[in-house]
């Protein structure tokens, strides 16, 4: 339907000013009798960004920083309040319309905990069937038989484990199942939200390779979520760092390692305990996320931020252009933050 | 060589179960000296926090020691009775959980929590504890100390939480704190800010530290010496700048290996195949054998004991016949 040409122009995902607010007012009366106007927490606030077909574009931050819940707008789990997502050039309004049920077919998501994940009454050959049968890739029942075990074979499981239950199973190879039913519906875009925090490091490994693996061999696009930047190096093409909700900075990858702009990116960085025992000394980090239902004025990260003058008390920084990416910082704009100090 | 301030010599944990017990820690045997950070590292289920349970005598029935001995300071501590052992939870042996938030009580203040604390294991009275548990917040970084004692727990965040903590297992003075997993839940900036503060306050107040984590990077940063366990084993003990950049055992290297770093950049993570084995089906001689590449018959038979190799002790019979060869030269 479109010419290759256009089609390597256009990105995959296009996510354009999203916002969630969550409504955490106290109930009518209480808020009748105590004066007090509605409350909103805003999860995710104006986020831009766009996911190009085939790489992998990580999304960091700590606790409450929007990640989670952007990963949840995204696959149609939860409306988003305001901005627009554009599947392949397409707007995304999650209905059961015939086109919206054709574009489902080509996203799917994999869940941080692969206990609560997996129907525990149902055999790991139905959980894997399940999104075929729903969204009609496959009626055939000989054939979903088939398909079945081979996304079985392609995560690393026998054919046989598919009459199983998951209780049967070890938490790495849950997930396995997990990736299996979210390969299924042969999706193009999966979400990957937190898909190794509940796992041990040596079983962690084995999922990431799977993967990449995964990746290479079936040209998948990747939203991967997590709050630990050891494995989002490991996995991404491009990253960007969310604080209270809103985008600070993207950048390719190896450039947000090698040269982290936004005073925040470089306190995560900064953060990470020094396994290669360089003796590194580490700057002190300053504070705790502030409480989102009351954030601070102008750049959110001002009151932990060495470098925050009065301007950024005040303004809300826009996007300033770096080398490969862009960050939300009056510092870096105006030049006034020293360059990085941990490129060695 | 003087008295190690704890010494743990075989000690063996276990389940009782409808198909006989099971083992979950099996002859584990170190020693820490005063002022020492033992790290503790290994994946869910390999015994680590039930060994500093047993140490501080909290193993959760039907959990038992069923032999070896726990020594602190030359004096046995494991077959005490329980009044007698509360003498020594608290005063010498500190402890700091997981999770902040399930360690203090919800219903007192932090001024209540500490000064209990503090009055129990040290006669004090009240206007003097209050004073010491305001120093105590102090040291530990809560600032506006003096006002913020006599907050509940649920109006401090997770990382202010795990200070006050770690301000109640310094409380009484111990001469050891056993952390468990002291920074898993919270996020890497705090992390960083915790590991910082236990390891400034318990050299401070000359505690030893037992830590218990799954997490090599928070090891690294903090432990003199790091003890690697595997299915209720120790795999490998020594000083953690050797372990780390020079692993012996198997199963130590494949963890080190398969650990995501910020400064390599590999296109593929070492991943050990396979998973620890459960509780109920630990293989005979070797745990690690079935996921061991260099295994060899006698890994499937016997069971290796820890022996010295470059610095460290290592469960391994890869390293026997070098020590062997060793002795005879």
């Amino acid at each position: 339907m479109t010419n290759s040409h256009a089609e390597a122009a256009t990105p995959l995902l296009q996510v354009s000013n999203l916002t969630r607010a969550f409504d955490v007012s106290k109930p009518w009366l209480n808020r009748l009798i105590e004066r007090e106007s509605k409350q909103f927490l805003r999860a995710v606030d104006n986020v831009t960004f766009e996911i190009r077909k085939g790489e992998t574009l990580a999304l960091v931050g700590e606790s409450g920083s929007g990640k989670s819940t952007i990963a949840k707008m995204l696959v149609g789990l939860l409306d988003p309040s305001e901005g627009e997502i554009l599947f392949d050039g397409q707007p995304m309004i999650m209905d059961s319309s015939e086109r919206m049920m054709e574009l489902r077919k080509r996203f799917q998501m994999i869940f941080q905990s692969p206990y609560a994940s997996l129907n525990p009454r149902w055999k790991v050959a139905d959980i894997i069937a399940e999104p075929m049968i729903v969204l009609g890739v496959e009626k055939d029942s000989t054939r979903i038989k088939a398909r079945v075990d081979e996304l079985l074979g392609l995560v690393g499981l026998s054919a046989a484990d598919g009459s199983k239950f998951p209780h049967e199973f070890s938490g790495g190879q849950r997930q396995r199942i997990a990736i299996a039913r979210a390969l299924s519906s042969n999706p193009e875009f999966i979400v990957c939200d937190e898909p190794t925090s509940a796992l041990d490091v040596s079983v962690q490994a084995q999922i990431l390779n799977l993967m990449r693996d995964l990746q290479d061999r079936l040209g998948l696009t990747y939203l991967f979520i997590s709050h630990d930047l050891s494995v989002v190096r490991h996995m991404a093409t491009r990253i960007g760092v969310l604080y209270l909700g809103a985008l600070v900075e993207i950048a390719d990858s190896k450039e947000l390692f090698k040269a982290p702009q936004h005073p925040y990116t470089r306190m995560l960085l900064d953060a990470v305990p020094d396994l290669e025992m360089t003796g590194r000394q580490r700057k002190e980090v300053e504070g705790e996320i502030p409480n989102p239902i009351d954030p601070p004025s102008g750049c959110t990260f001002h009151p932990r931020c060495p470098f925050a003058n009065d301007r950024c008390k005040r303004e809300v920084p826009g996007w300033t252009k770096t080398g490969t990416g862009v960050t939300a910082c009056h510092g870096v704009e105006e030049g006034r933050i020293p360059l990085p100090a941990m490129a060695e | 060589m003087t008295t190690p301030l704890l010494s743990v010599r075989d000690l063996v944990i276990e389940f009782p179960n409808r198909h006989g017990p099971l083992t979950a820690v099996d002859g584990v045997s170190f020693d820490l000296a005063a002022g020492e950070v033992l790290g503790v590292v290994g994946e869910s289920g390999a015994g680590k926090s039930l060994t500093g349970s047993a140490i501080i005598g909290l193993l959760d029935p039907p959990g038992r020691i069923a032999s070896g001995e726990i020594y602190l300071k030359g004096e046995r501590i494991d077959n005490l009775r329980p009044e007698e052992m509360r003498a020594i939870r608290g005063r010498r042996i500190g402890m700091v959980f997981q999770d902040p938030l399930t360690s203090l009580n919800p219903l007192y203040t932090i001024a209540d929590q500490l000064i209990e604390t503090i009055r129990t294991h040290l006669r004090l009275s009240e206007r003097e504890a209050r004073q010491r548990a305001i120093g105590l917040l102090d040291d530990v970084g809560i600032p506006a100390a003096s006002r913020r004692i006599d907050d509940y727990p649920h109006q401090f965040s997770g990382g202010m939480r795990q200070r006050v903590v770690i301000a109640l297992a310094l409380a009484a003075e111990p001469e050891l704190v056993i952390a468990d997993e002291p920074t898993t839940a919270l996020d890497v900036s705090v992390q960083a800010q915790i590991i910082d503060v236990l390891k400034e306050q318990c050299t401070q107040h000359g505690a030893s530290v037992i830590l218990i984590t799954h997490d090599m990077g928070v090891i690294a940063e903090t432990a003199d010496r790091v003890a690697v366990m595997y299915s209720g084993r120790i795999a490998e003990i020594g000083p953690v700048r050797e372990i780390i950049k020079n692993a012996k055992h198997p199963y130590t290297s494949g963890l080190m290996g398969s650990i995501p770093t910020l400064a390599q950049e590999e296109d593929r993570l070492v991943q050990i195949p396979g998973a620890m084995p459960r509780l109920s089906d630990i293989p005979p001689g070797c745990p690690f054998n079935p996921r061991c590449e260099h295994a060899f018959d006698k890994c499937r038979v016997q069971r290796p004991v820890l022996i010295p190799v470059d610095n460290r002790e290592v469960a391994c019979w890869l390293y026997e016949e070098a020590e062997a060869s060793e002795v005879a030269g």
